[in-house]
């Protein structure tokens, strides 16, 4: 104590002690002075944002949770139960409406299916996001099965009843989408990474052209090429399902972006790693799988999550070509005459469902940053 | 020093480990490497020095064909060096390499960087080759460390771990990259004295380095290249007092 409080005091040289820092330099006051009061200008503001923040916070959080009504057979009934009409959220809508945003137009009788399915999902997450999960051998040999299993619960056949695809909605659409996307878009955009700096000539040009084209043309017209043209393009009488087209536009073109976010990584790990590699006695797939991609994913972990935050919200798209959406159901969900006028509640719960999922990646991949890095 | 001159008794002997005969190579334009003979026998230990841009880097990096020789015949152990992928695999794993930047693998742990060539390229089951791996690592001195990753190891630990992680594949020939020029002067010594260890123990070596008081206690014999040739070879005594051609005359001149 007296040491710390006396730092000019006397020492031998070799024997002084680490003190402890300044008061000033630690703790939340020297936060404060740091980061917002540092300058004049960093004082007005902080008074300013200070301000605007209890000016806007109150009236939403209002707005959102206190007078908002919950439930409520109509628009006009809702209302009726507020201080003043119109003055908040009338989530009694979203509530009504909850099973439709969730499963679409999936027949009631099998919706337990789609639960089903939900719940194997999470399960597919666990061993994938968390690496120290028991036996994730066994769970990672499930995840490789998962969505073929899925599949066959939401579409049917081999004992269940078939539903028809057009009949799969909202969320769950969503999810389909986008869980397949980034699931086959990461092994082919790794594979087209590895084909485009690859030594043999013919692959490489073919997944250069296959990734130049597939970036130099926006989704929504690869997805009109999916609903309306595949069709030429197959042998006659064959029909292809029209989800499973989007499925795999949505898929290559994603795999095309990841692809170019992969080569990023490849290229900026050392040639000394390759070298030491082959030193060794490697083979071209051992060093590849063991010492270049591993580093290659992790400088790549940002720019990848980026992309599948991407495709994630790109599936809103498929409301273009006639697929509904959790936008197509809200869309949908508005035209009924008893409940219009409530676009701000329908969209407000769309943005919320997306942020949650896009920030829940986001986080992730940020905390995968860190558990990866090993100090280089 | 017994075993040293053991070690050189056995170098006269001829049973050439390394044969390069009128090898030729070119960066594109550049003519690097012009006419190069060498013989390496088993047993023998040779430090290659010159000037930066000498080619003697890509001399020793064609041994394990990281540079492919454009003319000319390259043999090691009798197997010659051609764009066979498999005999170039097995001279690979033959045929241990040190770097001048370590490249050690930065995304594992000591321990996996050593057992990593002997579990994918020798088969060899992990246990086995994690005691093997403890073995060499209390070689060079750094048992302790195995569990840590590359970069919470100082250079000359960082060094050491990548003899070891080469003498874990038990190669018959090590290949020395400037093993010292990227360390602090006070790790330079750690990682010599396991370097003259190894000698001692009888390994065929090739070093490329400028470490002339190395080169005097272990080499039987000292090249000096410049402008991609062989200009001059002789035991290290005779080579540093008494070089005969101008150009090594000038370069000793230079760092002594």
């Amino acid at each position: 104590m007296n040491e710390a409080a006396n730092p000019q005091k006397e020492y031998t040289p070799g024997t002084h002690p680490d003190l402890p820092a300044p008061f000033a330099t630690r703790g939340p006051v020297a936060w404060m002075r740091d980061n917002l009061f540092s300058s004049p200008l960093n004082i007005i503001l902080t008074v300013v944002v200070a301000w605007l923040l209890y000016s806007i916070i109150p009236p939403i959080v209002n707005w959102v949770f206190i007078e908002s009504v919950w439930t409520a057979d109509s628009r006009v009934e809702c209302w009726a139960q507020m201080k003043e009409a119109e003055g908040a959220a009338c989530w009694a809508f979203i509530n009504s409406r909850l099973n439709l945003f969730i499963y679409g137009f999936y027949p009631e009788a099998e919706r337990w299916r789609v639960n089903v399915s939900f719940i194997l999902l999470v399960m597919f997450l666990i061993p994938i996001l968390w690496d120290k999960a028991p036996y994730r051998k066994y769970w990672l040999m499930y995840c490789v099965a998962f969505p073929f299993i899925a599949a066959w619960l939401l579409v049917g056949g081999f004992g269940l009843t078939k539903v028809p695809t057009d009949e799969i909605g909202g969320i769950t659409l969503t999810l389909i989408i986008g869980v397949t996307g980034i699931f086959f878009s990461l092994p082919i955009g790794v594979a087209l990474a590895l084909g485009r700096i690859s030594n043999m000539p013919a692959v490489s040009m073919l997944c250069v052209v296959f990734i130049e084209f597939i970036r130099g043309v926006p989704l929504i017209a690869l997805l009109f090429v999916a609903s309306t043209m595949l069709n030429y393009f197959l042998p006659p009488g064959t029909s292809f399902d029209l989800l499973m087209r989007v499925l795999i536009m949505v898929m290559l073109f994603s795999a095309a972006y990841i692809a170019e976010v992969v080569r990023g990584g490849l290229q900026a790990v050392p040639r000394g790693q390759h070298e030491a590699a082959d030193a060794m006695g490697l083979t071209y797939w051992q060093s590849s799988r063991l010492i270049v991609l591993p580093q290659a994913l992790k400088i790549s972990i940002p720019g990848i999550v980026n992309t599948f935050i991407g495709l994630f919200k790109d599936t809103t798209l498929v409301l273009i070509i006639g697929m509904l959406d959790p936008l197509g159901i809200g869309r949908a969900a508005l035209s009924d005459a008893s409940w219009s006028g409530l676009a701000r509640e329908v969209y407000l719960f769309i943005a919320i469902f997306f942020f949650l999922c896009c920030f829940g990646m986001s986080r992730y991949s940020l905390y995968l940053e860190k558990k990866l890095h090993t100090g280089h | 020093m017994s075993s040293t001159e053991q070690s050189s008794q056995a170098a006269k002997s001829s049973d050439p480990v390394i044969v390069i005969k009128n090898m030729h190579k070119w960066y594109g334009e550049f003519h690097v490497l012009k006419n190069v003979n060498l013989e390496v026998q088993r047993g023998e230990r040779i430090v290659i020095c010159g000037p930066s841009g000498s080619g003697k880097s890509t001399l020793i990096r064609c041994i394990n064909r990281l540079e492919v020789h454009q003319q000319g015949h390259i043999s090691v152990d009798g197997t010659e060096l051609t764009g066979d992928l498999k005999n170039i695999e097995k001279i690979r794993s033959e045929v241990g390499m040190v770097f001048q930047h370590f490249n050690l693998f930065p995304h594992l742990t000591v321990m996996e960087n050593l057992t990593l060539g002997p579990i994918w390229v020798r088969k060899t089951p992990k246990a086995e080759a994690e005691e093997t791996a403890m073995e060499y690592l209390k070689r060079v001195k750094i048992p302790e460390q195995a569990e840590k990753f590359p970069g919470q190891l100082s250079g000359g630990q960082q060094q050491r771990v990548a003899i070891a992680r080469s003498l874990c594949m038990n190669p018959g020939i090590m290949l020395f990259d400037e093993p010292t020029s990227a360390l602090d002067p006070e790790m330079i010594k750690e990682v010599l004295d396991v370097m003259i260890e190894l000698a001692e123990s009888g390994m065929t070596m090739l070093c490329v380095t400028h470490e002339m008081g190395f080169a005097t206690a272990v080499a039987h014999r000292v090249i000096f290249m410049d402008f991609g040739e062989i200009i001059e070879e002789n035991e290290p005594h005779e080579f540093f007092n008494n070089p005969q051609n101008d150009r090594t005359k000038l370069f000793l001149s230079q760092i002594l």
